[in-house]
């Protein structure tokens, strides 16, 4: 582990406790957590490595939940790609489909109209919203805070994912961006029922805030648990929130602009320490300024088309080359790499995953701490496993 | 005070909880098999098809175009096209599919079949209580299980279905108008056909010019 300021050293080297003569007592223990561990945010397992209660090595195993969908990509035309982009990670189907949708608009050169493109911020500021809500609710639930935050933050989620049925027709696979735009208007009414709901959501957020922010437990639990440091997080290609807790300023927001989001003004929140307590605070943040976005998008939208006029469903044949298209999903940077040979389907199709580049450091995040505490760790890197496993 | 913020979190979880009682903003809960939420507009749960009149095996839209059989990100359609034709609802001869299978274990609900589909024929239901004991008969939608009428869609989807009628419609205006035109330019074709044939039966009488006679071989 590299120093950092202003942490009380650490040593994570664990030895095993020695007797008179040198020889160690006991012996290390290694169990297999998971796959079906209900920590584990879906069928993963860790090989943990324990000496007492403290880890002293851990492997990540994964691959249960593997869909071959980077193949199937390579097989079916662009748009088909489009719906198992949303069952990638399954709590954010709307910047999935944006980053797609970008990477094609990017191949085929479309434009996207005005009103799509607003329409495309408000859609993943409210995914970044209740992504970040139901994670809090679970990453307290591996503390031990058995079901009421979680089901506090299933009970706002809802009213989002309300919102999303309502336009799109499906609460979680929403299948709704479309190369060019997006597949259906959003109609006056929408837009109100989804200014009353931003509104709302900085109360749930305050009364959240009250709930957890400084609860004593939480403190004990995350406050210099699962330290990250800046130098290793560049080196691990960390992106999203957790990057930023370890005190790097990168948002693709702010840092490629994509879409329209150089027209709003936000923040982007930055945490110091990179241990779990930070990662926790920058999310919160993060809904925070969320929220802003939200309130300046829904005043501002303008009317008009929401479909490049050039796009078109059945025989979309973009023309020879490669494209990489990346946006700032909830878990960090969501990248698509795609080769065109002029024919129906992409000849190579190929994800970035935040929250499988994000798992890479779980090892040196544990290291040192207890197995409980590599449970709350987990939690707090924001993985989904329909991502990781693909 | 260590356990202050405790105290202050659970005042958090009593307001909520007394709060349930008299708020309808905490009260979230839905008895479900005895209450229902009501539906959205837009929602989609699996593909029907839709036909015109009373007779859903001669009002059936679908032409089987197998667009979207192609289209199908999880291939869960299964055409079979038919060798003779019947007419269609601008009442020209069209082929129709004989099989029209849906796997509704397979189909992923993701509504692309009716977007490519350029015929108006195929429309997302909003049923959900599908659960059946048998796994493969009960999932496979036939023809027959996966018809509905044009009435039940507009009564799902009023908005939806009254732009696929005015498309409909258009087509139909268009269809006419066009077998009008052809109807009148065929009259006009005949009559003009008619017109020359006369001019020729008039032209034909016209006695022939005698060939010039020869002049006379000199002696």
């Amino acid at each position: 582990m590299n120093a950092i300021a202003g942490l009380p050293a650490k040593s994570f080297e664990v030895k095993p406790k020695l007797d008179e003569s040198g020889t160690p007592i006991g012996e290390l223990l290694e169990i297999s957590m998971g796959p079906h561990h209900p920590s584990t945010h879906g069928v993963f397992r860790m090989d943990v490595v324990l000496d007492g209660e403290t880890v002293v090595k851990l492997k990540p195993v994964f691959g249960y939940l593997h869909r071959n969908h980077e193949k199937i990509g390579e097989n079916i035309s662009y748009l088909a790609s489009m719906p198992y982009t949303d069952r990638l990670d399954y709590f954010c189907s709307m910047t999935n489909n944006w980053a797609y949708a970008l990477t094609v608009e990017k191949l085929a050169g479309l434009a996207v109209p005005e009103r799509a493109e607003y329409i495309r911020v408000i859609m993943a500021e409210l995914t970044r919203l209740q992504n970040h809500t139901c994670l809090i609710g679970f990453f307290v639930q591996d503390m031990g805070a058995l079901g009421t935050p979680m089901m506090y933050a299933f009970r706002e989620r809802e009213k989002i994912l309300d919102l999303f049925e309502s336009v799109s027709g499906a609460r979680m696979m929403c299948n709704y961006l479309r190369f060019g735009g997006v597949r259906v208007d959003v109609n006056d009414e929408w837009i109100a029922q989804a200014k009353q709901v931003v509104s709302a959501y900085s109360k749930f957020l305050d009364e959240f805030g009250a709930f957890l922010t400084e609860n004593e437990i939480v403190l004990a639990r995350t406050q210099f648990i699962g330290v990250m440091s800046s130098a290793q997080a560049v080196n691990a290609s960390i992106t999203g929130p957790m990057l930023r807790a370890a005190g790097v300023n990168y948002d693709l927001r702010k840092v490629d602009k994509y879409g329209i989001y150089s027209r709003f003004n936000f923040q982007v929140p930055v945490g110091e320490h990179g241990d779990i307590y930070d990662r926790y605070m920058v999310r919160v943040l993060e809904m925070r300024e969320s929220i802003k976005i939200l309130e300046q998008a829904l005043r501002d939208i303008p009317a008009g088309p929401v479909m490049d006029r050039k796009s078109k469903l059945r025989g979309f044949r973009p023309k020879p080359g490669e494209v990489y298209g990346r946006v700032e999903g909830p878990k960090g940077e969501l990248g698509f790499y795609l080769i065109s040979d002029g024919s129906p389907n992409p000849y190579r199709y190929r994800v970035r995953p935040p929250s499988f580049i994000n798992l890479t450091l779980l090892e040196d995040m544990c290291l040192g701490h207890r197995i409980s505490d590599a449970v709350v760790i987990l939690g707090s890197v924001d993985i989904v496993l329909g991502e990781v496993d693909r | 005070m260590i356990g202050e913020q405790i105290i202050k979190g659970m005042a958090v979880t009593a307001k909520n909880f007394f709060g349930s009682y008299v708020s309808k903003e905490r009260l979230t809960t839905v008895q479900y098999p005895e209450e229902h939420l009501a539906q959205k507009e837009n929602t989609r749960q699996f593909p029907f098809l839709v036909y015109d009149g009373d007779d859903w095996e001669t009002g059936l839209r679908c032409v089987a175009c197998q667009i979207c059989e192609k289209e199908c990100p999880p291939k869960c359609i299964y055409i079979v096209k038919s060798k003779d034709k019947k007419p269609d609802y601008k009442g020209q001869p069209q082929i129709y599919p004989v099989t029209f299978d849906i796997d509704i274990s397979v189909c992923m609900s993701c509504q692309i079949c009716v977007e490519v589909c350029p015929f108006e024929s195929i429309k997302m239901d909003t049923k959900f209580e599908l659960s059946t004991a048998d796994r493969f008969g009960g999932l496979l939608l036939t023809r027959d299980k996966l018809a509905k009428p044009n009435t039940y869609y507009q009564a799902i989807h009023p908005q939806d279905a009254a732009e696929s009628d005015a498309v409909i419609a258009g087509e139909k205006a268009k269809a006419e108008a066009k077998a009008k035109a052809a109807a009148e330019a065929k009259v006009k074709a005949d009559a003009e056909v008619k017109a020359k044939a006369a001019a020729a039966a008039a032209v034909a009488p016209m006695p022939v010019p005698a060939p010039p006679t020869p002049p006379p071989a000199p002696q």
